[in-house]
């Protein structure tokens, strides 16, 4: 018997309707955890980077974490992995919501799409009852809409459904994956299913997940539930408000916008607006989300509250995470109002809430900066907020200027030219960013930003304060209940580091410290996108319930695989190392690694260089930032060495 | 029948603090799994929500009496702007639906209050429901004293209603023989 998974994959070829239950080898959950890392390890196998995103060898694969649908609270996360249109890369996006629990309890770890369908198809998973359902009434629903239809008309309200829209459907390379309250919207993933012709997958599991140990398993759990309650009566101090609490930035509850309005940047990550929230924006803004926000929701088995469902007169109801409620307002330079109402339809269409908003203002600044012409906007109003609706129509249609805008900023920059790529301007790898810009460079995010896989920071970052507490009051205050620390030694060095003068932002933390920085960051998110835990209680917040001393216990009480922190942080660098071995046979180099050119004012060549020279050889890599034969070997990954020797990339010495 | 001093457990449902988690399904399951929280499986949950995020229903529904026989509730309730079946409300394992009925066995469930030893502080759902959509109470009530009838009668009594009495009984009669 297999232990907190559940020892099945589905495997289904869209081209020819096969459908396989395939059980998974237990070795992989000893070296790759699961979820992300058995995902990467499946991509390395079968998809050679001569397979690109749109080809029908592209696999999509949705999977539940580790620890997804035992009683572990938040292990929730689907991860969903393909490769990218926009990249190239790897993409793994992820959500939370109640899809990938459900997918355990229909007998399933993973479900593996290959090949492509040629009518839209959606997939059905009703525990050992598989069926690929014609989707051609659903063409051209929306996201949220078709889960609704699927449910009806499958009679199960129980069921659970991610579906892409009409963005998806039409390959947009921004177009999100939605479910429920969450989704899969960075990368590109809706644009993948789409060109396989899936329209949805549904999915309802009435079996059980089993944990070896139920006495110590629970006994964990009950833990991380004490500690939440705990947290929850304990903010923490000397922090903005969005830092004080677990779970995603609690966006759906604060109305104090004060630090993103007035420290994140407007239009296409260009302005920023520090007298923006005055007493008259505040009261007029909470009044707006007081009146369309009905309910704090949640995902499956988790206290926090990080959704919230949305009702806007006019518009049929929605449920929105987090940040997009400002990405569209700022975007537009318009009013939160105006955010509600356009993320609606932007949640129908299946876009994702950073690449879009980003991509329509820069479309508009190619209009002012004469690059583009009125003759490249037909029809479209003339006010800000009525051009928004009018290009997320286009672009989620692929109709006229739309075609180019739905490849995002990047590669619409390399098709219009005459000056346009100056404006693609907050991008790594070709993907956009945080609308931030900021003046003096921090060494810790500078190394996140170059080398993270997931080209999001919001995905790398956390645990570590992203600043110098002011006073040594307040630090030794931080410090005296910081238990998350994987080694009291991180506790010197937040203490050491000043906001100015000795032992400032450069040159501190030194190249050393920053390495070991992001080794304890990116640990903490590769554990949990293995187990399926949401970061919004692990790896992103502040003094989480979960870390690198109780997430052994998990481990070992769940599956009955003794883990200890060696032995995971040894897996966690696996899979790190592995995806890093995907992106590098894909073309990615060091040149790739670097922040938007504008993202810090203040830039340091020589130091920049050492804290890359300095990262990579922490990690084992070599100074091109690949893996060596040497450290792929001690890393059980001896079959990713041969493959990058046989393709000349790793040079046998 | 003679009056006996009883205790009377209830739990008062706030749905409007409910933020539609299921973790009291997920605990409830886990907790009546065998042995205890060896498995965990909502369908089994003797508490379920009545879910529909985008109307803005989530209401837990605890598991009643098991009944041979399905009613005529088929009506709707429109409550501050929203409809609802009546049909969901109800705690029967009644035959019309899977609704507490075990999944595999088909026999009925029903919330025992996590009757433990040594006994729980309070069920499971609400020790995990920190958002306090579920609020436990004690109070002490005269009761007239009723014969219960014990978790392997009702299940029985189920069988019996689907395939049978003479069916059943030839079917323990066979399995006891053997064993």
């Amino acid at each position: 018997m297999r232990y907190a998974e559940t020892g099945y994959y589905l495997e289904v070829d869209l081209s020819t309707g096969n459908v396989e239950r395939v059980e998974s080898d237990p070795k992989w959950t000893e070296l790759y955890m699961g979820g992300l890392g058995t995902n990467a390890k499946i991509l390395w196998d079968r998809v050679p980077p001569e397979i690109e995103a749109f080809s029908p060898d592209n696999l999509l694969i949705f999977s539940a974490g580790l620890l997804g649908g035992t009683l572990a609270p938040g292990a929730n996360r689907a991860i969903v992995s393909t490769i990218s249109p926009q990249t190239g890369l790897m993409a793994y996006s992820m959500m939370g919501g109640f899809f990938a629990p459900e997918l355990k309890y229909a007998g399933y770890d993973k479900v593996i799409i290959r090949g492509k369908s040629p009518d839209l198809v959606y997939l059905w998973i009703n525990n050992d009852k598989v069926e690929i359902r014609d989707a051609s009434h659903l063409k051209g629903k929306g996201a949220v809409e078709t889960q609704e239809l699927i449910k009806q008309e499958l009679n199960e309200p129980k069921a659970h459904v991610a579906a892409i829209g009409l963005a998806g459907e039409n390959k947009v390379w921004y177009a999100s994956i939605e479910q429920g309250r969450s989704s899969c919207s960075r990368a590109g993933v809706g644009a993948v299913m789409g060109d396989k012709g899936l329209k949805a997958i549904a999915v309802r599991g009435t079996k059980d997940v089993n944990v070896a140990q139920p006495a110590e398993f629970i006994k964990e759990c009950n833990g991380i539930m004490d500690y939440i309650k705990y947290r929850a009566d304990n903010p923490i101090k000397n922090v903005e408000p969005i830092f004080q609490n677990l779970g995603s930035p609690q966006e759906m509850l604060l109305h104090d916008e004060k630090w993103h309005t007035t420290g994140f940047m407007w239009g296409n990550a260009r302005a920023r607006r520090k007298d923006f929230w005055t007493e008259e924006v505040e009261e007029q803004w909470t009044s707006v989300q007081e009146s369309v926000r009905k309910r704090l929701i949640s995902c499956y088995n988790c206290p926090m509250k990080c959704g919230g469902l949305i009702s806007v007169p006019g518009s049929p109801n929605y449920m929105m995470k987090c940040y997009s409620k400002l990405t569209y307002t700022m975007a537009a330079y318009s009013d939160l109002a105006f955010g509600f109402k356009i993320a609606q339809m932007a949640t129908e269409y299946g876009v994702d809430g950073f690449s879009c908003p980003q991509t329509m203002a820069f479309a508009l600044e190619l209009l002012e900066a004469g690059i583009l012409t009125e003759a490249d906007f037909p029809g479209m109003p003339s006010d800000t907020e009525g051009r928004f609706y009018w290009l997320l129509d286009r672009i989620v249609r692929r109709e006229g200027i739309g075609d180019i805008l739905a490849n995002g900023t990047y590669w619409a920059a390399q098709a219009i030219g005459k000056g346009a790529e100056e404006y693609a301007h907050n991008n790594i790898k070709k993907h956009e960013q945080l609308p931030l810009k900021l003046g003096m460079l921090n060494p810790v995010y500078f190394l996140m930003y170059c080398t993270g896989e997931k080209i999001n920071i919001t995905q790398i970052e956390g645990q570590f304060p992203q600043e110098p507490f002011p006073t040594i009051e307040s630090r030794e205050e931080f410090i005296r209940d910081w238990i998350q620390v994987p080694d009291e030694k991180f506790k010197k060095y937040f203490l050491d580091w000043n906001a100015r003068g000795e032992n400032s932002n450069p040159q501190y933390p030194t190249p050393e410290i920053a390495a070991e920085l992001v080794d304890w960051m990116e640990r903490m998110h590769y554990i949990d996108d293995a187990l399926g835990v949401c970061a919004g209680l692990s790896s992103f917040p502040l003094k989480p319930p979960y870390h690198i001393h109780n997430y052994p216990r998990f481990f070992s009480a769940g599956t009955g695989i003794e883990m200890d922190e060696d032995t995971l942080t040894q897996a966690a660098r696996r899979n790190r190392t592995l995806i890093r071995a995907i992106n590098v046979r894909r073309g990615m180099t060091r040149a790739d690694e670097k922040p938007p050119e504008d993202h810090w004012r203040k830039r340091f060549p020589e130091l920049e260089k050492a804290l890359l020279d300095v990262y990579y050889k922490f990690r084992g890599w070599d100074e091109r930032g690949i893996p060596t034969k040497e450290y792929l070997q001690e890393m059980d990954l001896g079959f990713v060495a041969e493959d990058l020797e046989k393709r000349g990339i790793l040079k046998d010495e | 029948m003679s009056k006996v001093k009883k205790i009377i457990k209830t739990i008062t449902v706030d749905i409007e603090k409910c933020n539609g988690c299921r973790a009291c399904e997920a605990v409830c399951s886990a907790f009546h799994a065998e042995p205890k929280y060896s498995t965990i499986n909502p369908e089994r949950s003797r508490i379920r929500m009545m879910r529909h995020p985008l109307k803005d229903i989530f209401i837990p529904v605890y598991a009643g009496e098991y009944t041979p026989a399905e009613c005529m509730g088929r009506d709707k309730y429109i409550i501050d702007g929203r409809e609802y079946d009546e049909c969901g409300f109800c705690r029967a394992a009644c035959p019309s639906r899977t609704l507490f009925h075990e999944p595999d066995s088909g026999l009925p469930l029903k919330c025992d209050m996590c009757e433990d030893d040594p006994p729980q502080e309070k069920p499971l759902c609400v020790q995990w429901c920190i958002n306090d959509a579920l609020i436990y109470e004690e109070r002490e009530e005269e009761v007239e004293e009723e014969v219960q009838i014990d978790d392997v009668e009702v299940g029985i009594k189920s069988l019996a209603d689907k395939h049978g009495i003479d069916k059943v009984v030839e079917t323990l009669t066979r399995m006891s023989q053997k064993s």
